[in-house]
């Protein structure tokens, strides 16, 4: 998995590629907490365009993010989600407490 | 390595004539059980060893006989409590848990045992096939 971070105004954008599981889920933790209980943005949006797999421990991940964007005031989004991605977070059933958009300009959109 | 059983494994289904989402369904399945069994029958350890048996079998299907991929995992860490083995509530947002929910919705079996000495869980994955004559 590989992770690049784009900063646009008060937004951080993180463009995800690769596999997220057992092995990498940490690191999209550790990021994803760095953005949003230190660094307190505003708003992070994350590209899942490139994710070839996600597993329980990645939507793991996106939860334990989501829970603390919910503490600190923030809005974590998810946009890009290619077929595998939505089945799993389908499977998980926890796809409606994400916000969800097609594309980063809705994503990013005031 | 999880990422070369996926791949491999991935096309063991393929050939075996499963569906695209069902490839992906026995890849997430297999994916989630060595990710459990590293985590709790070897808390953590990731190179523990862990056996892996595929097989195509028969099973009863609507009164006949109907292919099927079975996958049975052994591994020799600590004894796992099937009736511990329960998931959690969906409706609980929290991330953990989720493992064996994936499993269960993915696989048409799901089994644990514990024999000499030896955690076992034996996935069944029924194969769908189209009978011949009906549809394209």
């Amino acid at each position: 998995m590989k992770i690049a971070a784009r900063h646009l105004d008060k937004i951080t954008i993180f463009d995800i590629s690769g596999d997220i599981d057992l092995a990498t889920s940490p690191e999209l933790r550790k990021a994803l907490l760095r953005e949003l209980r230190e660094l307190k943005m505003p708003r992070v949006v994350l590209n899942l365009g490139a994710v070839r797999y996600i597993d329980s421990s990645g939507v793991a991940s996106l939860v334990e993010g989501l829970k603390a964007s919910r503490d600190v005031g923030s809005r974590l989004i998810l946009f890009g989600l290619n077929r595998t991605v939505r089945e799993v977070l389908q499977l998980s059933k926890l796809v409606k407490i994400f916000e969800i958009y097609e594309n980063e300009a809705q994503s990013v959109a005031p | 390595m999880l990422c070369v059983v996926r791949n491999a494994l991935a096309e063991l289904a393929a050939k075996l004539g499963f569906s695209e989402p069902e490839c992906r369904a026995v890849v997430l399945a297999v994916d989630e059980a060595l990710t459990n069994i590293i985590r709790h029958a070897y808390l953590g350890d990731a190179e523990g060893p862990i056996e892996a048996t595929f097989r195509r079998i028969q099973v009863p299907r609507d009164g006949r006989s109907g292919e099927a991929l079975e996958i049975i995992l052994e591994d020799r860490g600590v004894t796992v409590n099937p009736k511990k083995m329960c998931g959690r509530a969906l409706e609980d947002v929290r991330p953990g848990g989720l493992g064996l929910h994936f499993i269960r919705e993915s696989m048409d079996t799901v089994e644990f045992s514990r024999r000499w000495g030896r955690n076992q869980l034996r996935l069944v994955k029924k194969l769908h096939t189209r009978e011949p004559g009906k549809g394209s």
